[in-house]
């Protein structure tokens, strides 16, 4: 049972950092896997006050306060319409309502949890984190780095111009996914990239680039549906897998198969141009 | 600490532990329909509105509803006993645990989204578990009930 000695509405990211530097102290998100934890908090630092709570648009980019809940990313239409959707789609089979009201994306992400189907579908666009010590770094070196003391300030989506789209498969509705996969193209005409992105395999989500040729050939609508699944099923084969209670690292490699086909025929159906 | 939480209405000052949860200070103000279930944040049993959200109450620090509005089953009774009464008539839950649960959310259903297709309703109550029903007397209710307030307030029998 997690249980915390002081509760510490902070006033400022830097008495926030500050009091972070503690080991025994520790930063609220949603508290939502955290209240799943056994352990002694000395003081819990609530950066609810701190107005990181709210979705901007700006020209370039979508800057997302920490404490912005998952359900907010659900409900925004800017952010749903420039990405075709897949936010709502990552975060609406997550337990309810109720709990996307609490879960903040800053817990998500910074938590870098291999379950995560926000660090997945994030992985998939243009996205940087700031972070109130080390500044600004792209979230794929973020997923790499190990959790240490600093602050998740905001998640930063450059409006690179995106198609793009996530699948999950769940055993149960609304259980943690057994696989996660998000694809995208993105970025100009004459410099377009393809991932794709898988989470869940259970360890952390990773990204994958997909070659030169395949996202021209993907763009103009070039592939069969036989070329489809084996380009599927070659970078299905890149993806490294585990097992867990949920599912075996077999299956898993055959349900990213079918996944990253879809994920990719959606794309090719969606029309390639960026 | 110290809090102030207006609750179902009524402003209230107490002085709280800082990891105490919001469902154990419902609680101990009487409002009983707000329940565990689960454990895990994932029965939705606990539901209560924060500044009219629904969310998990088992999962919120009471000290994060300092200056909100908390509102829970027992301050909402004209609307949950008009929706109350389609559940019951379907004779939609064996045991009714969840039920409060899953009347307020519900309400929060009709309030964001006053004319939800099945498809709506399946994915906006997906936090709601009943172990004993099958959630299909829960949708006939829900489904006459949106039925008879289209007609007005009418019964469509």
């Amino acid at each position: 049972m997690l249980k915390i000695k002081e509760y510490v509405k902070a006033e400022s990211l830097e008495q926030a950092y500050e009091l972070n530097q503690k080991k025994s102290n520790c930063i609220l998100g949603g508290m939502l896997w955290l209240k799943m934890s056994d352990r002694t908090v000395q003081k819990a630092i609530d950066l609810s006050g701190l107005g990181l709570d709210t979705i901007e648009e700006t020209e370039d980019s979508f800057s997302i306060g920490c404490m912005v809940t998952l359900r907010q990313l659900e409900l925004h239409p800017r952010l749903n319409e420039w990405t075709n959707g897949a936010i709502r789609d990552c975060v609406k089979d997550i337990v309810g309502v109720q709990f996307r009201n609490l879960a903040t994306i800053g817990g998500s992400i910074f938590g870098r949890f291999g379950f995560s189907d926000v660090l997945t579908c994030f992985l998939a666009l243009d996205t940087y984190v700031e972070l109130y010590q080390s500044g600004v770094i792209p979230l794929e070196q973020f997923v790499g780095i190990k959790r240490d003391r600093d602050i998740l300030v905001r998640i930063i989506v450059k409006k690179t111009p995106v198609k793009c789209v996530y699948m999950t498969h769940r055993n149960a509705k609304t259980d943690f996914p057994v696989l996660a996969c998000a694809a995208a193209l993105s970025g100009q005409t004459d410099n377009c990239r393809g991932y794709v992105v898988a989470g869940a395999r259970p360890g952390r989500a990773i990204r994958i680039e997909i070659g030169t040729e395949e996202v021209m050939r993907l763009r103009k609508g070039a592939y069969t549906k036989e070329d489809l699944r084996s380009l599927a099923a070659g970078l299905a084969k890149d993806i490294p897998m585990d097992s867990n209670m949920r599912a075996s690292a077999e299956y898993r490699s055959h349900l990213a198969e079918v996944l990253l086909f879809r994920c990719l025929s959606t794309l090719q159906e969606r029309g390639g141009e960026v | 600490m110290k809090v102030k939480i207006v609750l179902n209405g009524k402003t209230r000052e107490d002085e709280i532990n800082s990891d105490q949860l919001l469902i154990d200070y419902v609680r101990s103000h009487g409002c009983y329909s707000v329940k565990r279930g689960c454990e895990t944040s994932n029965c939705g049993l606990c539901t209560v509105f924060l500044d009219g959200k629904p969310i998990l109450s088992c999962s919120l620090l009471t000290a994060r509803a300092d200056g909100h509005r908390v509102e829970t089953l027992e301050g909402l009774q004209k609307e949950a006993e008009e929706f109350g009464a389609f559940v019951a008539d379907q004779g939609a839950e064996q045991c009714g645990f969840c039920n409060p649960g899953m009347i307020m959310n519900a309400i929060a259903l009709f309030r964001e989204n006053p004319d939800p297709s099945e498809e709506e309703i399946k994915e906006y109550l997906a936090g709601n578990l009943c172990r004993c029903s099958g959630y299909e007397g829960q949708l006939r209710a829900i489904k006459q009930f949106l039925e008879y307030r289209r007609r007005g307030g009418e019964s469509c029998e």
